[in-house]
């Protein structure tokens, strides 16, 4: 399995890539952010058909670049709005939209919300605060920052619909939607909350916390078909499986990374997958799914239900392999998908059989048959 | 611009002319700055600007491309460091080559990149700078190439002619264009550079394709069939030194003796002598000098003719004779008409098989340290260096990777390769780490958190205090009371746990309310960091039972919090009126065991030292005294009462 997935890879040391995220559009074009000699830059690049398959649609060509663009301040985490938008979350503490023209192959500056995410004073020149997490869900925009705030906007309105000031007295981390109205949070001392946006009143409706020491929590995913299932990454690399339905402690706590863990995704199509990256250098793919000596079938990308049916007895779906309470009893695989390397691996995305990462080397990786 | 001594001087625009300039380096710049004084002779001096300049001279950093070539070399470095060492004798050496071979395709790819970047860029100065490190790597790649056959591969008298020969023909000249015209072309027989190209065939011992050129000219010209067939043939059968273990050296010997007799027996016959370009041919073969020479335009460099002699006098050249031959080549090609250039010099050092000054050379000329302190690394791997200890202490392989990796951390993303370097520079590679993690400008804290992991793997204690003390203070004045605890865990930092709590606790003083109950609700383990912490989230808990209504538990937990000196003296004020509206409650709560510790801390606080006699002073201060007196002496009073009386049970 390892091999496999290796022997596809397909590695671009591209213009400078500096730690960040990369986010998948489709399977064919992503995004990534990069710092150049003197600024930083977004960049879309297509890993798709260059009339380069093989025998068995197998890719070997390299990604490459369609357009990009200069921006301020490095880029913290980003997230495709639709289509054509990304949402770009700053270290100034500046949130961006970028369209990208499709017909032309450009990109430029739709929509901006200047010092979004500030410490103390707005108006000081140095008091912006980096905006570390974004969320999207056409129109709304959630994002976090190291000042604990959480803003809520739409994209073709100027203001923020909606702030919560010291919603945290510590750095939020990351933010993900739990519903439509409700978000997750959590925060550098250790605490998963979950914010309902209906309300107005300025403290999150449950907060959930690991036993012991309070290690700060990095990145937060909801599981996309049930949603009381959350997972979430500690500076201890500890991945924390969540029942929200049930108690303040999470179901199960996995030693995964010895390092901080950057990104947790579930497969959106696919949730018995789960991929998570650390800061040790690693990037773990594990696979829930029941029937483990079985490989799952090559997934297309409308037939989420039938895979899930093909290759698991539905009760076994219906529970959910993540909440078992015994998930390292031949249930889960967990697979290494780079042997060899060296620095982290700051961030990863994974759409249908496609998974993109960055690491520290300044390199993108693109994985297009993550299943075969 | 230089000066007279041929040292460069640099104009620093902006600079006022009259003044006087002061500098102090730094990890790779200088800064400059306008001084009081005037220029020297001039006596003027007066209050200037006081403008700061920074003066940068290394631009390989920023250059795009060359960060590539780190970051891959990196990771070939990193894998050598942790190759297996028991691997002896030939399987390590085979590691080691394809280590070098893997160094040489990172700089091909870089020049690769380079190029493109070159054809595409339309600003002309750009369009210099990318050609010239095209070149620069194209000097580097030969030279490491050179280096590999001589010293990591080691190749022996045969195979060691034919690794030279494979390097010519790699880098020496652009052959494939004009073969490419001239096949390309009609009648490629009476192409203008036909003799050229076979010519330059023969001279880099490509025998089969010289012949199947040479064929279509004997298919033009049936006259000279004969001499066609016979240079032919001589050409097919020339001895060459293989790779495998098929003959000895000795054996090879005698067998280009005889054909070497056989090219002399034709030649001397006039075999060739209607064709002046046959005869030229087989006097090359006959490793006449003369005739080589005569080719000069088409080897172009003095080590292709150092090759081409080899070739064709002394195929069987051992490693130790290379120099001698090397360096007549040299003055033969050169003829005096030209000097040798640093390039000539670095490879003649190599022939000689002087490491040492291959490296010397290199690090003159080259602006970076990149290229020696990788080579010299793989060389050390070969056990190639003697320990040369420099005579500050370290050896050659751990000061060139020291230099070149204090090159990366004046870079915002590449210092994180250069820690890795560090770790494999056992002397004085971690005092290094030490001093420049601290300076690594921490601008999110994303980068702190890199940071720290770094110092923590390396058990640097310090830096991770330090760290992480800036990081709590740059929070902390921010208004970031959660983030600056969250720091202060990390560093286990049991002051600055304090510190954040005396400000919890002013700010409960000033506005009657706790800021940011999510944190103090929920301090769980880390709370017993620092006393004033626990303080803290015990007090809290007090508030919290008293809300619940729990008033025994809530009681319990103040007196507990002033008699076991959790609460600090200056706070005790404070929980005694705390106390009050549990005294005034309808039930009695505290016990008369209770009662009187609380009646003794209220005298402790109010007796004793001339500090607290300021209580008595104040209005407001002394009311609230007089208030718990009676309180307590109230429910003193009800506690003995209920205590004396029987009761059911």
């Amino acid at each position: 399995h390892g091999d496999v997935s290796a022997k596809f890879c397909s590695r671009r040391s591209a213009d400078a890539l500096r730690p960040l995220p990369p986010r998948l559009q489709s399977p064919d074009v992503f995004a990534t952010a990069g710092t150049t000699i003197c600024d930083n830059r977004i960049s879309i690049w297509s890993s798709g058909d260059l009339g380069n398959a093989g025998l068995n649609g197998e890719y070997h060509g390299e990604p490459r670049l369609l357009c990009d663009i200069q921006h301020n301040g490095d880029v913290m985490d980003m997230q495709f709005l639709d289509q054509e938008r990304i949402v770009v979350a700053s270290s100034t503490g500046t949130v961006t939209i970028f369209r990208h023209h499709q017909n032309n192959q450009t990109l430029s500056a739709n929509h901006r919300w200047e010092k979004a995410h500030y410490h103390v004073d707005q108006d000081t020149s140095c008091g912006g605060a980096a905006c570390t997490g974004v969320v999207c869900s056409n129109p709304e925009i959630v994002t976090v920052g190291e000042d604990g705030r959480i803003n809520l906007f739409r994209a073709d309105q100027k203001d923020a619909v909606r702030t919560i000031d010291n919603a945290d007295s510590s750095t939020l981390h990351a933010v993900t939607f739990l519903r439509t109205t409700e978000i997750l949070t959590v925060n550098s001392i250790g605490q998963l909350k979950i914010w309902d946006l209906r309300h107005q009143r300025n403290e999150p409706s449950q907060i959930f916390s690991l036993a012991g020491d309070r290690v700060p929590l990095h990145c937060v995913d909801r599981h996309p078909n049930q949603q009381h299932i959350v997972a979430t990454g500690g500076q201890d690399g500890m991945l924390s499986i969540w029942d929200i339905r049930q108690g303040t402690m999470p179901v199960s706590l996995l030693n995964a990374h010895e390092a901080e863990m950057w990104e947790v995704h579930f497969h959106p199509s696919d949730p018995d997958h789960l991929f998570t990256c650390s800061e040790d250098g690693s990037l773990w793919h594990w696979d829930a799914s029941t029937n483990v000596s079985e490989k799952p079938s090559f997934l297309h990308q409308g037939g989420r239900s039938t895979a899930y049916l093909s290759h698991s007895t539905i009760n076994q779906s219906v529970v959910s392999a993540w909440l078992s309470n015994d998930p390292t009893k031949d249930r889960m695989e967990i697979t290494n998908l780079i042997p060899n390397q060296t620095l982290s691996v700051n961030s990863l995305d994974v759409l249908g059989p496609c998974l993109v990462y960055g690491t520290d080397t300044e390199a993108i990786y693109v994985n297009r048959q993550l299943f075969a | 611009e230089a000066d007279s001594d041929g040292a460069p001087s640099i104009l620093v625009p902006g600079a006022v002319p009259r003044r006087q300039l002061c500098f102090a380096w730094g990890p790779a710049e200088v800064l400059v700055c306008e001084t009081l004084f005037g220029r020297a002779g001039t006596g003027e001096g007066a209050p200037s600007t006081s403008r700061v300049f920074v003066v940068r001279r290394d631009q390989d950093i920023y250059i795009q491309t060359l960060r590539k070539l780190f970051n891959e070399s990196h990771g070939i470095f990193m894998g050598l460091q942790r190759s297996e060492e028991e691997l002896a004798g030939k399987s390590r050496k085979a590691q080691l080559v394809q280590v070098s071979k893997n160094y040489r395709s990172v700089i091909r790819a870089c020049m690769e990149d380079m190029h493109q970047a070159a054809i595409s860029t339309r600003d002309p100065a750009l369009q210099g700078q990318y050609s010239t490190q095209v070149s620069i790597l194209s000097a580097m790649e030969l030279i490491w190439n050179l280096c590999e056959i001589l010293f990591v591969e080691a190749a022996a008298a045969g195979p060691l002619l034919l690794r030279l020969l494979d390097w010519v023909r790699l880098h020496v000249c652009d052959v494939d264009s004009m073969v490419r015209e001239v096949l390309s072309s009609e009648n490629p027989s009476k192409h203008k550079l036909f003799w050229n190209v076979v010519d330059i065939f023969v001279l880099q011992g490509r025998m089969d394709e010289a012949r199947h050129l040479l064929s279509k000219e004997a298919s033009a010209n049936p006259t000279s069939m004969n001499m066609y067939k016979i240079l032919d043939d001589l050409m097919k059968k020339m001895p060459v030194p293989s790779l495998g273990n098929t003959q000895t050296l000795t054996e090879l010997e005698l067998k280009w003796q005889h054909w070497h007799e056989e090219c002399q027996r034709y030649l001397q016959d006039g075999t060739f002598a209607s064709n002046p370009h046959m005869e030229s041919i087989c006097k090359i073969l006959l490793g006449d000098e003369d005739a080589i020479l005569e080719k000069k335009e088409l080897m172009t460099t003095w080590y292709h003719f150092l090759v081409t002699r080899l070739l064709y006098s002394h195929p069987t050249v051992k490693p130790m004779e290379l120099r001698f031959y090397a360096q007549s080549s040299m003055d033969l090609f050169l003829g005096g008409e030209s000097s040798p250039e640093p390039l000539d010099m670095i490879l003649m050092a190599a022939f000689e098989f002087e490491m040492h000054q291959v490296i010397k050379e290199c690090s003159i000329v080259l602006s970076n340290w990149w290229f020696v302190a990788h080579l010299t690394d793989l060389l050390d791997h070969c056990k190639l260096l003697q320990s040369h200890n420099l005579y500050f202490g370290s050896n050659m392989r751990e000061f060139l990777l020291l230099e070149y990796a204090s090159g990366l951390f004046s870079h915002h993303s590449l210092w994180q390769l250069g820690v890795d370097y560090f770790d494999h520079c056992p002397q004085y590679g971690r005092v290094y780490l030490e001093l420049h993690i601290e300076r690594i400008p921490l601008s999110t804290e994303q980068k702190a958190l890199k940071v720290l992991r770094i110092c923590e793997q390396r058990q640097m204690h310090e830096q991770v205090r330090s760290i992480c003390k800036i990081m709590a203070m740059k929070a902390l004045r921010n208004n970031r009371l959660g983030s600056a605890l969250s720091w202060s865990i990390r560093a286990k930092d049991a002051a600055f746990a304090t510190l954040i709590s005396d400000r919890f606790l002013k700010d409960y003083c000033e506005r009657g309310c706790f800021s940011d109950l999510d944190l103090i609700d929920n301090l769980g383990p880390s709370m017993l960091l620092s006393d004033r912490l626990t303080f803290l989230g015990k007090y809290r808990e007090f508030h919290r039972l008293y809300g619940e209504k729990r008033f025994p538990e809530a009681a319990r937990l103040l007196l507990t919090l002033m008699t076991a000196h959790i609460a600090p003296c200056s706070f005790w004020m404070t929980l005694l009126t705390d106390a009050l509206p549990l005294l005034e409650q309808k039930e009695v709560i505290f016990s008369a065991e209770q009662t009187y510790e609380l009646m003794r801390c209220l005298e402790d606080l109010t007796a004793g030292n001339p500090d607290k006699q300021k209580f008595q002073d104040d209005d407001v201060e002394t009311t609230k005294v007089e208030m718990l007196r009676l309180a307590l002496a109230r429910n003193l009073a009800r506690v003995i009462v209920k205590e004396g009386t029987v009761e059911g049970s």
